[in-house]
């Protein structure tokens, strides 16, 4: 497996390898898909609708519904006008959205398509929308192109609002359905009225009836949308998915805002907690504080077989982020952290983590780089576990290490996406996993004498 | 009365029923052939199954060659949503090198797009022949490379100086063509001009042949090259799945061509007979009947009774020990019914292996096939060309003085079509299917929904965008492009395999609780009376 791969580390400046990351245009597809009745479309080539609906489908197990311009070589040279406006006409017909969600490939961004100005002047038909965010594929990555949608979202069709209203935003960046309803559930349980944008809840993890709708009953609804500038407060989470959006947010509304780490594990969860506290003035249930109470028992429980554990931690900036901070919680050292999207805030976050842990080994953590370059590293200094998208398992079977799998994608697993690795059940849930990964390993190599039976 | 097809047409408006209605027909077997439309331009907005040009020359062809580097030519998407999501299977050759499980990408950022890529493009296959040291480079564009006018045919034949090596560029960008058949074709160019014929070795055996259009999804190609050695036929290349670049350069030098996909790789296998004289024979391993036949057919090419004889042997063999297992899963499956949406040859092959367990195929549809892969080559000279096919270059190759030779005459060629071998000819899908099953070209998701609900299949086989849609829908469904991460499908054994999964798809426990009790249950009120 990867037999090719050099121990020497070859500096490249060329050639990605392996790549950590992908493109922003499925990034503003699966932000769009948490709208309610909302269908995403790819203004390009069919190539790129067809490959992000199959990535989405591959990691959710759902369909993932969007459209494309299918452009062909005639609209790459006259521009896909047309090709919009066929494809709005055909998309309200056939499939009956409400609302249109379109972002642009990197075909339409180099033909330099102008496409909001060809929404201005499309007919679009009484009661039905159409936004549009510009997601050209060679800047960010899919982290950005999320972020790209959330702020045509709040651009387009947030509006100004006199009269308050009693939810709290919530943005919770890309996460799993199972995420999405445990972030609701712990801002109701706060007595915070959550308004999640987007919400994936019930869009991407619908149950089985034996009816298929292309629209699921959860998704943001656009009349909330519409209102969000008259929301209590906002709390956004990602330093690095979320950050935009939120600075919008506080320019257009002048919202109460707080950006906080996407809740994974103990103290990011906490700040969440104290979050939502501070804007509804409750007191943490007693419930909520039994349910943390139970996870730092079980983290105390079962120190002696994470503690001083290397681990390597890959994938999307935000989630990284918030399974580092797990990692150290549970007193394992964090020996890479890695994240293809092109963004040097990443490192210092995780720098500035490690060091308020004090860790001693020495860590690399590395932006806007690839899988190639991590196995290269692990070929030469290993780790005890991978903690990543399903991209890695290449490298665990390579180097025989065991893998847990979280992030986007996670393609060769089932169950993921409707639980939440969010909050302290998502902290029960991650720290479970990482015990019977590093536990069974340990079983798995222990030699028939050293072989216990309690542990 | 109205026909399904009418009444699923009927739904659109009067601009899409119009394009619509020259892609959908349900079969009649008239006085006048059924006829399709096919590899036309998409309706923008429809929500096709299809793919791009990359996806289909990337993706789809050159993909699987096992000791290619592969550097994808544009922004970072492309190469990562080809990277190890096809399942062609491969182990590394003598020289033990292995390129299935990366991805190389030249991942391109804005000021790429702006002063061009040519540069970042030269340092990633520098970088790769440090690394890797490959003995071939492809180079596959994405759409911006022809936008921005990257030359990368010029820095291919650089590199190829440079480096003494071979270095292919395949331009294509995805807007190119209709869907993955451009690609496929620009792939086969590529492969046609740069890499077949350029060895001197001849493969070892009696009787040799390639395999082509077999990508070895889920091990398909090592089932069929099981059976063909067993028969005493050597397989000496398969294209492309674990194919490779060494070997392929000696692909001329083989007896005879079969051919599984008649879409994507058919451009070779025309090419290989006017520049070789090779003869290709259309073959489908998928299905138990259908791999007799394809052996038989086999057999009778190179009319030898002595390898008759054992292809009989073998047959007998095979098929006595799959004998018990085939039986269990007929019983089980008798008189369902399917559909297939499937990309090139696919919803013609598994219509064979469904019949076997007594399964009738109702609708069949292509994603890119054109129309001889519906209805047969004889359709060739009536299509019309369009703006879109001819931006596809068409290469025009000459007998090879030293290597063409023919095994057959022409007059030859027709006594053995005669006798039902189907030497350089295809007569489609639509022949082998009924009156009243409904033929789809370029199938959308609306279609695809209507046609289950409105014909109710036991169970339909399409890839992953549809998967979720058809479960959802009560309808049992399995990848027909990708086995499902199950397979082989392919051959004997691959036919119990697929039995044993199409079961067990079927009869999957979970389908009982679709409706819960308190949904199905009357609700009673009240309490019962004479309690007391």
């Amino acid at each position: 497996m990867l037999d090719m791969t050099p121990k020497e580390v070859v500096e490249r400046k060329g050639a990605t390898i392996n790549p950590c990351k992908t493109c922003e245009p499925v990034g503003a597809m699966y932000c769009a898909l948490g709208i309610h009745k909302c269908m995403p479309h790819s203004h390009g080539s069919q190539g790129c609708c067809s490959y992000h609906r199959t990535v989405l489908g591959r990691h959710f197990k759902e369909p993932a519904i969007a459209t494309s311009s299918s452009f062909t070589e005639g609209a790459s040279v006259f521009g896909g006008r047309s090709n919009l406006n066929t494809s709005v006409k055909n998309i309200f017909d056939i499939y009956n959205p409400d609302i249109i969600a379109v972002h642009t490939t990197c075909l339409s961004e180099t033909i330099g398509d102008d496409v909001n100005s060809y929404l201005m002047d499309m007919k679009i038909p009484e009661g039905k929308k159409v936004i549009y965010a510009s997601t050209p594929s060679y800047e960010g990555s899919h982290i950005q192109g999320f972020s790209n949608m959330m702020c045509a979202i709040i651009n387009q069709l947030a509006v100004e609002t006199p009269e308050k209203n009693s939810k709290v935003a919530l943005f919770p960046g890309w996460v799993d359905p199972g995420d999405s309803r445990e972030l609701k559930r712990l801002a109701a349980e706060l007595g915070a009225e959550p308004m999640m944008l987007p919400d994936h809840d019930n869009s991407m993890d619908t149950p089985m009836t034996g009816r298929y709708e292309y629209y699921g009953e959860g998704g943001t609804r656009i009349p909330d949308i519409e209102q969000i500038g008259g929301s209590r407060a906002l709390i956004a989470m990602g330093h690095i998915g979320s950050a935009e959006p939120a600075s919008l947010m506080m320019k257009k509304f002048e919202l109460p805002t707080e950006l906080v780490p996407l809740p994974v594990g103990i103290a990011f969860t906490d700040r969440y907690i104290m979050a939502l506290k501070g804007i509804s003035g409750q007191e943490v249930p007693r419930e909520l504080a039994n349910e943390r109470g139970r996870v730092v028992d079980l983290m105390l429980d079962s120190s002696q077989y994470t503690y001083q554990k290397k681990v390597a931690v890959y994938g999307d900036p935000d989630i990284v982020y918030g399974m580092t901070s797990l990692c150290l919680e549970l007193g394992m050292i964090p020996k890479y952290v890695i994240t293809g999207t092109p963004k040097r805030e990443f490192e210092t976050l995780i720098t500035d983590l490690l060091n308020q842990y004090g860790v001693q080994e020495e860590c690399i953590v590395k932006s806007d780089t690839d899988l190639f370059y991590m196995h290269q590293l692990i070929k030469n200094d290993p780790v005890d576990l991978l903690l990543g998208t399903s991209y890695g398992k290449y490298i665990a079977k390579a180097e025989d290490i065991p893998i847990v799998r979280m992030g986007f994608p996670v393609l060769d697993r089932y169950a993921g996406t409707i639980q939440p690795v969010v909050g302290y059940r998502g902290a029960t849930r991650m720290i479970e996993k990482i015990l019977e990964a590093l536990m069974s390993r340990q079983d798995r190599d222990a030699a028939d004498e050293d072989f216990e039976c309690v542990m | 009365m109205s026909t399904q097809r009418e009444r699923l047409l009927d739904q659109y408006s009067a601009r899409v029923y119009k394009n619509r209605k020259e892609h959908i027909t349900q079969l009649e077997f008239g006085g006048e052939p059924d006829s399709i439309i096919a590899n036309t331009r998409t309706v923008p907005g429809i929500m096709t199954a299809r793919g791009c040009c990359y996806a289909g020359c990337k993706g789809v062809v050159v993909g699987p060659l096992k000791d290619v580097c592969v550097i994808t030519h544009g922004p970072i998407g492309c190469a990562f949503y080809s990277w190890g999501t096809r399942r062609n299977r491969a182990k590394p050759g003598p020289d033990g090198k292995n390129f299935i499980p990366y991805s190389i990408c030249t991942d391109m950022r804005s000021t790429d797009i702006v002063f061009g890529g040519e540069k970042k493009l030269q340092k990633a296959i520098d970088e790769c022949m440090k690394i890797f040291d490959p003995k071939c480079i492809m180079i596959c564009s994405t759409c911006p490379i022809g936008l921005i006018g990257d030359d990368v045919q010029a820095i291919a034949k650089i590199n190829e100086q440079t480096y003494g090596i071979t270095v292919i560029a395949l331009s294509c960008e995805g807007y190119k063509g209709v869907s993955q058949s451009s690609g496929h074709h620009i792939a086969n160019n590529g492969i046609m001009r740069h890499i077949i014929g350029t060895g001197d070795q001849k493969p070892e055996g009696k009787y040799t042949v390639n395999i082509m259009g077999e990508y070895n999804i889920g091990s398909d190609a090592w089932e069929e090259e099981r059976i063909l050695r067993r028969c005493g036929i050597t397989v000496a290349n398969v294209f492309t799945g674990d194919g490779a670049y060494a070997t392929m350069k000696n692909a001329h030098l083989a007896d005879l061509n079969v051919l599984m996909c008649h879409r994507s790789i058919s451009y070779i296998a025309e090419m290989m007979k006017t520049k070789y004289g090779i003869d290709w024979v259309k073959v489908n391993f998928i299905g138990i009947g259908a791999t007799c036949e394809s052996l038989r057919m086999i057999g009778k090419y190179f009319n030898d009774a002595k390898l008759q004889e054992r292809i009989e042997e073998v047959i007998a063999d095979e098929l006595e020990t799959i004998r018990d297992d085939v039986e269990h899963y007929r019983l089980k499956l008798k008189g369902k019914t399917a559909g297939i949406f499937a990309g090139g040859s696919r919803s013609h092959h598994y219509q064979k292996l469904l019949e076997d367990f007594g399964v009738e195929t109702v609708i069949a549809g292509y994603e890119f096939a054109h129309r001889d892969d519906y209805e047969g080559r004889e359709v060739i000279p009536f299509i019309k060309p369009d703006a879109d096919s001819k931006n596809i270059e068409e290469i025009t190759v000459e007998a090879d003085p030293e290597h063409f030779h023919q095994r057959y005459s022409p007059e030859e060629i027709e006594e053995l079509n005669k006798q039902g071998v189907m030497v350089n000819y295809y007569d489609g899908m639509m022949r082998e299917m009924k009156a009243g099953h409904v033929v789809v070209d370029d199938y959308n998701a609306f279609e695809t929904d209507e046609l289950i609900k409105k014909l109710r299949p036991d169970i339909f086989l399409s890839g992953l965008k549809d998967k979720y849609t058809i479960l959802k829908d009560g309808c049992a469904s399995r990848q027909i492009h990708s086995y499902d991460y199950s397979g082989p499908y392919a051959g004997f054994l691959g036919a119990v395999n697929f039995g044993h999964d199409i079961t067990m798809t079927l009869y999957c426990a979970a389908w009982q609780f679709v409706k819960a009790p308190w949904e199905i249950t009357p609700n009673l009120a009240g309490s019962l009376g004479g309690d007391n």
